[in-house]
């Protein structure tokens, strides 16, 4: 697959081209340019690695919605076996832009629940942009339920601009489908570990994104409101959306330093569509990890922890009263 | 002008704005939006600012809301000793710090929820209300801390717990940290349901997005007052996500119940009484008539 770069990363797409053409000329060609192409190739990761150490806000926002990365049912394919997918809300539709089933994660049970973004123009609309409707919800509610009444560890993947703006979404429920998954998930007898994978769009990344343990990969970001959206509603211009980025704080050390994240996942060189294998193996040992020390408290204590953090949320000071 | 006030249709804008633009005594006579009725203020304000002629409901500060629904006697304030903080020291055209400070003077309140302990017909009860007119009503960390003191109040006093809630949605200048409200809120709910103590959640206009997406839907009972504006995502979004036509009263109370999303209107006037019979019912005690005759 033919890497697709972003605005910010053209020189390396112009040195890649260069690299590219000269490997059709080795092909056809006596002469050995190996060496040139070995030096041009160091130049390419030398350059990206430049790029990424100083990513702005807004940067990292375009890597996250990058074309090629990695979606849920890549995570699923490379990270679990015996992929069972379940559908349906058993009241309305299935939504095809939240997957989820059982599967096997080194061995073990889990059920896996994410946002899921389509990769051709066909797809895309099939799995609305990644924009769950409130039959999306209650699927993922259902799946969640359905996971503690077997005693099954849940792990899910954030990956959307958002809840679905629309008439219908409305009419079903948007607004109610999103806040029980919120109270469910607050109180649910089994571990929950959640990742964020590329966009998490505010209120439609939250549903799914309670639990005891909140991982997020280096160029995710996880925002109440999008930067565009922020920016067209405080600048009056979606044009500001860089500095919007900047302030909102949407990214995944910004978000560290709050105490918002636990853990951030590193990417390979140049974001997680350069390198799956090496971004999948990096993931699975985080998950891993996390699920074996979830795993090692106590439900009620578990439960507890879920809780106190949750509570813990917020910054403000407080002031004696008289 | 905030972005809130901005999506609003000019009619529905508050009423001190739109006596400040007419060059009349201050507040002595009122044009309902709804109906283009003249009013005397005093007469709406006995109605419960709701229009004698055609019941428009007219927006209200959470200070008037609660007054008019509680008893005189014993009430006590929650969460008032926790005060915002700009942790990002976020700027936009405007610093954070600067619309708070704005916001205050404009409202005389220090955040967007103000939460009262009490009584209704001497049934007690923990209420809170959010004020629209501090930034939009937009819950940020104060919003949701002093929520869930609200709630832990309620637990202690094994009393029911009653919100109000008008809010353009999630707190944007704190960032994640006002998205995060909406799960804190929420999570604290379960405690509320594990001691049986009864939730009730009623919307008034406007209750738009991460407030109507966390707990103003999580009610035992959820009631909404008439017209009120309640949804997910803005008209203004939905129309430019979907291009077409909204349907007639779209996100108003009535088409909410019309759609199973709440449980019933109620009428400004009632809702006192309402509320104490709905407690009455859920904590199976007798009727307020009989409770108050004993």
């Amino acid at each position: 697959m033919k890497v697709t770069f972003l605005d910010f990363e053209q020189q390396v797409s112009e040195l890649e081209n260069k690299i590219e053409q000269l490997r059709y000329v080795q092909d056809d060609s006596a002469l050995d340019i190996s060496d040139e192409i070995g030096r041009l190739q160091k130049k390419s990761q030398s350059l990206t690695k430049d790029i990424y150490a100083k990513l702005t806000p807004w940067q990292i926002s375009q890597v996250s919605r990058h074309p090629q990365r990695p979606y849920t049912l890549d995570y699923i394919q490379h990270l679990f076996t015996d992929f069972e997918e379940l559908h349906g809300d058993r009241a309305y539709a299935d939504d095809p832009a939240i997957v989820g089933g059982l599967a096997r994660f080194n061995g073990q049970s889990v059920m896996v629940i994410g946002h899921q973004k389509g990769r051709d123009t066909k797809e895309r609309q099939y799995r609305n942009f990644g924009m769950p409707r409130p039959e999306g919800y209650r699927k993922a509610m259902r799946l969640m339920r359905l996971a503690e009444k077997f005693g099954i560890p849940i792990m899910t993947f954030i990956d959307t601009p958002g809840a679905y703006p629309g008439v219908g979404a409305e009419e079903r429920g948007q607004s109610e489908a999103i806040g029980k998954n919120l109270y469910v998930m607050a109180e649910l007898r089994t571990p929950i570990i959640c990742t964020i994978i590329g966009e998490g769009g505010s209120g439609g990344a939250l549903a799914i994104a309670v639990g005891d343990a909140m991982l997020m990969l280096q160029y995710a970001t996880y925002s109440v409101i999008s930067p565009e959206g922020c920016a067209s509603i405080l600048w009056k211009s979606a044009d500001k959306a860089s500095e919007a980025a900047e302030t909102l704080g949407i990214t995944a050390t910004r978000l560290k330093t709050l105490g918002l994240v636990d853990k951030i996942i590193s990417e390979p060189l140049g974001g997680a569509h350069r390198d799956y294998a090496a971004m999948m193996q990096t993931l699975k040992k985080s998950l891993q990890d996390t699920l074996n020390q979830v795993q090692s408290q106590a439900p009620g204590e578990m439960l507890q922890a879920r809780f106190n953090r949750l509570m813990s949320y917020g910054k403000f000071k407080e002031i004696e009263l008289n | 002008m905030s972005w809130f006030q901005k999506l609003l249709p000019p009619k529905i804008k508050r009423r001190g704005e739109a006596d400040a633009k007419k060059s009349v005594p201050d507040g002595l006579w009122h044009k309902c939006p709804s109906c283009q009725a003249v009013l005397y203020h005093a007469d709406l304000e006995k109605n419960f600012s709701v229009c004698p002629k055609c019941s428009h409901h007219h927006r209200i500060s959470a200070r008037t809301r609660l007054d008019w629904l509680l008893d005189s006697e014993g009430r006590f304030e929650i969460g008032s000793e926790v005060l915002s903080v700009d942790t990002l020291k976020f700027k936009d055209q405007k610093k954070y710090s600067d619309r708070l400070i704005e916001a205050k003077k404009k409202t005389d309140e220090d955040d967007a929820l103000i939460v009262l302990q009490g009584s209704i017909h001497a049934l007690p009860v923990v209420v809170a209300a959010f004020e629209f007119d501090f930034m939009g009503g937009s819950m940020g960390s104060v919003v949701g801390e002093r929520f869930v003191r609200g709630v832990q109040v309620a637990l202690e006093q094994q009393c029911p717990f009653v919100c109000y809630s008008a809010s353009g949605g999630a707190r944007m200048q704190e960032g994640l940290l006002s998205l995060m409200q909406m799960a804190k809120t929420s999570a604290a709910l379960t405690q509320l349901s594990e001691a049986r103590l009864p939730f009730i959640s009623v919307l008034t206009d406007p209750t738009m997005g991460g407030v109507s997406a966390s707990f103003a839907f999580l009610g035992d009972v959820v009631i909404a007052e008439p017209g009120a504006l309640i949804g997910f995502a803005g008209a203004r979004v939905i129309q430019q996500t979907v291009r077409e036509t909204l349907p007639d009263g779209f996100q108003r109370a009535e088409f909410l119940l019309e759609h199973g999303a709440i449980d019933m209107i109620v009428d400004r006037r009632e809702m006192r009484d309402q509320l104490a019979t709905l407690i009455t019912l859920l904590t199976k005690q007798d009727a307020v008539a009989k409770l108050e005759a004993a």
